[in-house]
């Protein structure tokens, strides 16, 4: 049986650029692996290929979700079947409150998925729970999406509509970037209370930092736009004291 | 030259054409090519309005252009009214425009007295299709009196409607419009307004949201004759498919309206590659210790925007939708009554959502 992430010698392009070199990556589920590389390893475009941003061209490999390709589907379709990404630099909506986006999102999702949409007084109690938990203050959800919003709280923001979505496949791509050591506590405290056996997470992340919040079960090393190394937490720590010119060369 | 002067005498040759500067691109000469009759008076019964829940006021009504010539609000009065013009002509037209629809030419002069205080819903319906039409409101507004109007404009696809405001502001005089449509297959919102006596304002805001083939013209010219007056105008449009929107503005300051204060800015979402929004934003001034200022931008929906909200589960349709949504409810954002930003809202919904398509006809 194939892994709830399956990604198979995955190339991808973009603008004629070849940035994902045969890269193979295996997550099952329950599991949380974090992927670590330098910058411009790939990271954020692996996290863009999975999720169906246009603008990639995907050359060769395959990626599946619970066995079925994920490559071949809208972005909102796989979304409904669980893909989630939190964004590196989440995006300013303006004119629409944050509460609405999330509402029309998870909707879209229940439609899409043959289920009943939530009503608006179930979908009130959810968020209130969960931003209470992420310690977001509930008036700010009336703000449009994201503008002006400080960095911190936009990946609060990220986290919040993880929770609410609850998806089968979160992708977390440098959440923990410009985060205080608080933030950073209240961001990991969300993930870990999402950790279940049926859902699996991707931790992309530069620095080392996060992981000491999310221990993650296994974390690869992305360089040249592959996998050039896979280990336990304590991979992690390696590359924290060794830096990843070493990994670098082997790509 | 004008389509009511052609209507009125069954002479093509009267159109406004392309060769005249404000009609370039909403030429009717090269579009029309028969006269249709002239629309019979109506007998049937009208079925209610749309917002009739919503905005409960007395309803006049022009229906093929006929109905009362006047309204008059007296001197400190308070007033609110609906005002319906109804295209409701027999022919249906053969879905191009083309024959079997009817012409005609409406005509109504709107006085508000001194200290005068009237907000209109002003709603164009059409219960029929491919008609020829023209409607002239005269608006005069005395001093002090203050006027706010929401126009809804739900003409036919296959239609061809001219509606032309004059607006006259004395002396201290408020006047807030707000006009929202979806186009026809040609269409000209035309707002012509003086400001004749010092300390007057005028808020000008217009809204076009067009699909398919349609058409919309927000043209206005606003001169400034005093000192002292205001105005501020906001013009935001979404087209799509093949559809084409037109900006037209000119704030003219004449010399002597000193201490004018005029804005306007023109902002468009093309959503199609095939769709084209022209605009021509005009600020001509004469006079001295003037503040005016304005802003035009045309581009695409943001794709990161798109993308993100695609991520999270919304059809593309969706995400298209729900993002222009936002960029034009700034305009709504603009309208001072509560219970006509109400309208203004549930409207938008109606013309934004991808099942219910444009037009306002079924809204209560
Ligand atoms: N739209 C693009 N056009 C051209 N090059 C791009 C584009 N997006 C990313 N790249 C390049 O692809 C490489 C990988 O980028 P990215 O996936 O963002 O790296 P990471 O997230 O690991 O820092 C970088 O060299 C970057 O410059
Ligand atoms: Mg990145």
């Amino acid at each position: 049986m194939s892994a709830l992430l399956e990604v198979r010698d995955l190339s991808a392009r973009v603008e004629a650029k070849a940035i994902l070199d045969r890269l193979s990556l295996s997550l099952p589920a329950g599991e949380v692996h974090a992927i670590m590389g330098p910058n411009g390893a790939g990271k954020s475009t692996l996290s863009h290929v999975l999720s169906g941003k246009p603008g990639y061209e995907v050359t060769g490999g395959s990626a599946t979700l619970d066995g079925e390709d994920l490559l071949a589907l809208e972005p909102e379709a796989r979304a409904a079947r669980g893909v989630f990404l939190s964004f590196q630099y989440p995006v300013e909506i303006p004119g629409v409150p944050a509460l609405t986006f999330l509402r029309t999102a998870l909707n879209a999702q229940h439609r899409a998925r043959g289920e009943a949409e939530v009503s608006a007084p179930d979908f009130l109690k959810l968020v209130r729970a969960r931003a209470g938990a992420l310690k977001i203050d509930f008036d700010m959800l009336k703000r449009p999406l994201n503008v002006g919003f400080s960095g911190g709280e936009k990946k609060r923001m990220e986290i919040l509509q993880m929770a609410v979505l609850a998806p089968r496949l979160a992708i977390l791509d440098e959440t923990d970037s410009g985060l205080d050591i608080d933030a950073l506590r209240i961001v990991a405290e969300g993930v870990n209370a999402l950790r279940a056996p049926d859902r699996a997470m991707l931790v992309i992340t530069h620095y080392q930092r996060l992981l000491d919040h999310i221990r993650p079960d296994r974390v690869h090393v992305l360089a040249g736009g592959r996998i050039v190394a896979s280990g336990g937490p304590e991979l992690a720590l390696q590359l924290e004291r060794e830096g990843y010119d070493k990994f670098a060369a082997a790509a | 030259m004008s389509l009511a002067e052609a209507l009125q005498h069954g002479d093509l040759t009267r159109l406004p054409s392309r060769r005249e500067e404000d009609w370039r691109w909403s030429d009717l000469r090269g579009l029309i090519r028969a006269l249709p009759p002239a629309a019979p008076a109506f007998s049937g019964a009208l079925p209610p309005g749309p917002f009739a829940a919503r905005f409960p006021a007395e309803r006049l009504c022009l229906v093929n252009g006929r109905g009362p010539d006047t309204i008059e609000i007296a001197a400190g009065e308070n007033a609110r009214l609906g005002l319906r013009l109804v295209a409701a002509g027999e022919g249906q037209g053969d879905g191009e425009g083309q024959g079997g629809g009817e012409g005609y030419v409406g005509r109504l002069r709107l006085t508000l007295g001194a200290g005068a205080s009237l907000v209109l819903l002003q709603t164009h319906e059409a219960l029929t299709g491919g008609y020829l039409a023209q409607t002239d409101l005269e608006i005069v507004l005395g001093p002090g009196a203050r006027l706010e109007r929401l126009v809804l404009v739900a003409d036919a696809a296959d239609a061809v409607a001219v509606t032309l405001s004059h607006v006259h502001l004395a002396e201290g005089a408020t006047f807030v419009e707000t006009v929202l449509t979806t186009g026809a297959r040609r269409q000209r919102l035309e707002t012509r307004l003086t400001h004749a006596a010092r300390h007057s304002a005028a808020t000008l805001s217009g809204l076009y949201r067009l699909a398919g083939r349609r058409h919309a013209d927000l043209t206005s010219l606003i001169r400034h004759e005093a000192p002292q007056a205001r105005t501020d105008q906001l013009v935001r449009g979404v087209v799509d498919d093949q559809a084409r929107g037109v900006f037209q503005g000119r704030i003219l300051v004449q010399p002597g309206a000193d201490g004018t204060d005029s804005r306007m800015g023109h902002h468009a979402l093309i959503l199609s590659d095939r769709a084209e929004v022209d605009a021509k934003p005009e600020l001509e001034i004469y006079a001295d210790d003037v503040s005016c200022a304005h802003g035009a931008t045309v581009g695409a929906l943001d794709a990161e925007a798109l993308f993100y909200a695609r991520q999270r589960g919304l059809s593309e349709a969706e995400a298209r939708a729900l993002l222009s949504d936002a960029f034009l409810g700034a305009v709504l954002d603009r309208i001072v009554d509560p219970e006509l930003e109400a309208v203004g809202r549930a409207w938008l919904e109606a013309a934004v959502s991808p099942e219910v398509g444009p037009g306002a006809e079924t809204l209560a």
